[in-house]
């Protein structure tokens, strides 16, 4: 009997387990009988752990749990009930905003926290914790001496004059796979039209579609790739540089610029717990952290003024749009007409 | 006599204040429902038409044709949405009973009729109450037509913040008007009641003897009130002017028979010289002669009322005034060998004066001292200027005071308690008071050391 009891907790683990598609898993242990503190994110441990470990010497008796999923998975997690998280951080804004625009997301007024500007909070659910660039990462020796391009025109004139030497080189995200991918396609299609030449362009040379920024990086690094284009600025801070072989370009026409938001799910079990971590966040100590040991810049505004390029996509329904069912059927058949030709 | 104490309603001031008060805070009240109204209504019909355009931003790009409906969501539609306030927004396209695509839950209207405005109507959906334009527009499609309901729904929160908000600035507006009109009323009140005050000092501010009209200046309210109250004081006045002339002329009247029956008796007594008939013509002659001094008193007595209302002054030197008044009776003084002294005046004091009056009341203060004087004796008369004033002291040897107060003796028709054996009518000194006062200065009366009484009538100077 008890044996059969251990059997079903074992497969209903078992089948929850299986239903959100975990990429990793990290447990800090607090101190024995407390609280834990459940974050699902689409940032890698690594980048976040700097940031996990302060807020825990604040909060010792806390037990923190960081699981790192796709921003699909995110979503799915929160609308589908598949797992209790006590905070959700995801780059894929809109599925952040969807979220909380449907409900599916609990108020929290910020105690100490320095407020954010208004386009980097919608009302007090969702709450941006880093604003990143979306980049062009290029490598330096495959490029063999040509401009750099600094604008998407720049780079749809390079692919078109030098067909061979990119065919099979070029990645970018695949937006049907990808949350974050999704958005900024769609947001780039929306700011402009050079966004299809792009992709008619790209097309043409067989790229190579990722869903994460991390793998475009490491295929750049191993020279599978030579150009990589929407990778997520934090992550492609860390591999260029003098002394490394990549480059990355903000692009001058405009360059996306995304806001990781952090929210807290309605079905979070211990959500006072998580106001105090995204008090933590906001508050000066945690952007500090945040941009120096997590390595993603903190939302500021003077930034955003001094370098008129960066294009922040705002916290507003307009996000709503593109994750219509209807828009994105259209919008994936459109892409895909474009990526895939015959 | 005693006053009635006239009986006290509620106050003017207090009752005006009241009311206004009254007429500020309804005034207030309506100020704030109506301010609370208009911009609640205004906040609704600003988002509904934000909410309107969207919705009819979005029917503008259905699509028909062979392959179905379609539908192309504009991003800026649901973009400005979010430009007001950080409202949630729900949104559902039904084409021919099936939902194409949004919120399937979202309710739909009742009841409504294909257009090109929305229209717009509350209901509640995932907890909140929210605000959705629907709209509905006839499609062709692969099959045949259809009617395709656009529905697009927002929650008011931002309303409700904008409405509580102005709600908030109503309700100061509201408070802050209440006490502009506060101190407004005060103001007014005090604007409003001041030429009643201001008339009801100048009444209170009179002399006791000042029966003059009343000519200060009222509004026209109180016109009838001051008219009434003059009427009353020329009614007072021409009964006190009748009253004098009544004892001038009976005075007078006496006066003429007496001095007849005077000089009948005086012969009488020459002619006679059976002592008891001349004992009791000299108790005539002595009756007559009070009797005839007591009406010239009266005479003097109603010319001084009379004339203290109106006085005629003109600068005088007092020194030669009172040398004049000393000249007059002399005979009457050396009749009793009573010899009056004045000391040399070292500066002759000028006053500004009404001289019949004033020659009254020396004279007066002269007789008293030379009437209660014994025989041969001395009266000193002296006018110094102390302390801005001109002092004349007119000192006899008499019986003095003997306790009784100045206040007492200048009472009119009050004599002495120790006079019986002297002709006197009681008006002398009243007469000198009330010259004094009518020329702001005042007469005391003390003893005299080593006997007698000092009079002293005091006048300030030009």
């Amino acid at each position: 009997m008890r044996n059969a009891v251990v059997a079903v907790a074992l497969m209903v683990w078992a089948s929850m387990a299986t239903a959100l598609e975990i990429e990793e898993e990290a447990i800090l242990p607090g101190q024995p009988g407390g609280e834990t503190l459940a974050i699902l994110s689409t940032t890698d441990t690594a980048y976040f752990r700097p940031v996990l470990e302060a807020f825990q010497r604040a909060n010792p008796e806390l037990t923190i749990r960081y699981v790192v999923a796709g921003s699909q998975d995110v979503y799915a997690a929160v609308t589908e009930r598949k797992m209790a998280f006590d905070v959700a951080i995801s780059s894929a804004m809109d599925l952040q905003m969807k979220l909380a625009n449907d409900g599916l997301a609990l108020p929290h007024e910020p105690g100490a926290a320095l407020p954010l500007p208004d386009w980097a909070q919608w009302q007090d659910r969702v709450f941006s914790i880093a604003q990143e660039p979306v980049v062009l990462v290029l490598s330096r020796p495959a490029l063999d001496g040509l401009r750099l391009p600094q604008t998407r025109r720049d780079l749809v004139d390079l692919l078109r004059d030098h067909p061979d030497r990119f065919q099979g080189r070029v990645g970018t995200y695949d937006p049907r796979q990808s949350g974050a991918g999704y958005l900024f396609a769609t947001q780039e299609a929306r700011q402009s039209d050079s966004f299809w030449r792009l992709a008619e362009v790209m097309g043409a040379v067989d790229p190579l579609l990722y869903s994460s920024s991390v793998d475009m990086l490491d295929d750049l690094e191993s020279g599978r790739l030579t150009i990589a284009h929407n990778v997520l600025g934090s992550y492609a801070a860390d591999r260029v540089g003098d002394d490394s072989d990549l480059v990355a370009v903000e692009y001058q026409d405009f360059t996306l610029t995304l806001l990781r938001t952090a929210l807290i799910p309605d079905n979070a079990p211990n959500p006072e717990a998580a106001g105090v971590f995204i008090d933590f966040l906001l508050s000066a100590e945690g952007r500090r952290l945040i941009g120096a040991e997590a390595g993603l810049p903190p939302v500021n505004e003077a930034a955003l003024m001094q370098n008129p390029h960066l294009r922040p996509i705002r916290l507003d329904p307009g996000l709503l749009v593109y994750l219509d069912k209807m828009k994105r059927r259209a919008f994936l058949e459109e892409w895909s007409a474009a990526m895939f030709q015959p | 006599m005693t006053l009635a104490r006239p009986r006290r309603a509620r106050s003017l001031r207090q009752r005006l204040l009241v009311q206004l008060l009254a007429i500020a805070a309804l005034l207030s009240a309506v100020l704030y429902m109506t301010v609370r109204t208009v911009a609640g209504q205004a906040a609704e019909a600003t988002q509904d038409g934000v909410l309107g355009s969207a919705t009819v931003i979005i029917a503008e790009q259905l699509r028909g044709g062979p392959d179905g409906l379609r539908i192309d969501l504009p991003y800026e539609a649901f973009s400005v949405l979010g430009s007001i306030s950080e409202d949630r927004v729900f949104y559902r396209i039904v084409a021919g009973g099936q939902t194409l695509t949004g919120y399937d839950d979202l309710p739909l209207p009742d009841d409504i009729t294909p257009g090109v405005r929305p229209e717009f109507y509350t209901v509640g959906y995932r907890e909140s109450e929210v605000r959705v334009a629907a709209m509905i527009r006839q499609m062709v499609a692969s099959d045949g037509v259809m009617a395709v309901t656009v529905l697009v729904a927002q929650t008011r929160l931002g309303q409700e913040a904008i409405a509580a908000r102005i709600a908030n600035r109503a309700a100061a507006l509201g408070v802050g008007f209440f006490a502009l009109a506060l101190l407004l009323s005060l103001v007014a009140a005090g604007s409003v009641l001041s030429p009643i005050e201001r008339l009801a000092e100048a009444v209170a501010r009179r002399g006791p003897h000042d029966l003059r009209a009343v000519d200060h200046p009222a509004p026209r309210e109180l016109l009838p009130l001051i008219g009434a109250l003059n009427g009353f004081i020329a009614r007072l006045r021409a009964a006190l002017v009748r009253t004098e002339t009544f004892i001038t002329e009976a005075a007078h009247h006496i006066r003429t028979p007496l001095a007849t029956v005077r000089t009948h008796a005086e012969i009488a007594l020459r002619q006679s010289e059976d002592p008891e008939v001349r004992n009791s013509l000299r108790g005539v002659i002595r009756a007559v002669e009070e009797s005839s001094r007591s009406a010239s008193q009266l005479l003097d007595h109603a010319v001084v009322v009379y004339r203290s209302d109106r006085l005629t002054v003109e600068p005088l030197d007092l020194a030669v005034l009172v040398t004049g008044v000393l000249r007059s009776v002399a005979p009457v003084a050396s009749l009793k060998d009573v010899s009056i002294q004045m000391a040399p005046v070292a500066a002759p004091p000028t006053i500004m004066g009404d001289r019949p009056l004033l020659e009254n009341a020396v004279r007066n203060l002269i007789d008293n001292a030379i009437k209660y004087s014994p025989e041969e004796s001395e009266i000193d008369v002296s006018l110094t200027v102390e302390r801005g004033e001109a002092v004349l002291r007119v000192m006899d040897r008499g019986r003095g005071l003997s306790g009784q107060t100045a206040a007492k003796l200048t009472q009119r028709f009050s004599r002495g308690s120790n006079v019986d054996d002297v002709v006197g009518s009681g008006l002398g000194l009243t007469i000198v008071d009330e010259v004094a006062k009518a020329h702001d200065g005042r007469l005391s009366l003390e003893d005299r050391e080593g006997g007698g009484a000092c009079a002293t009538l005091s006048l300030p100077l030009l």
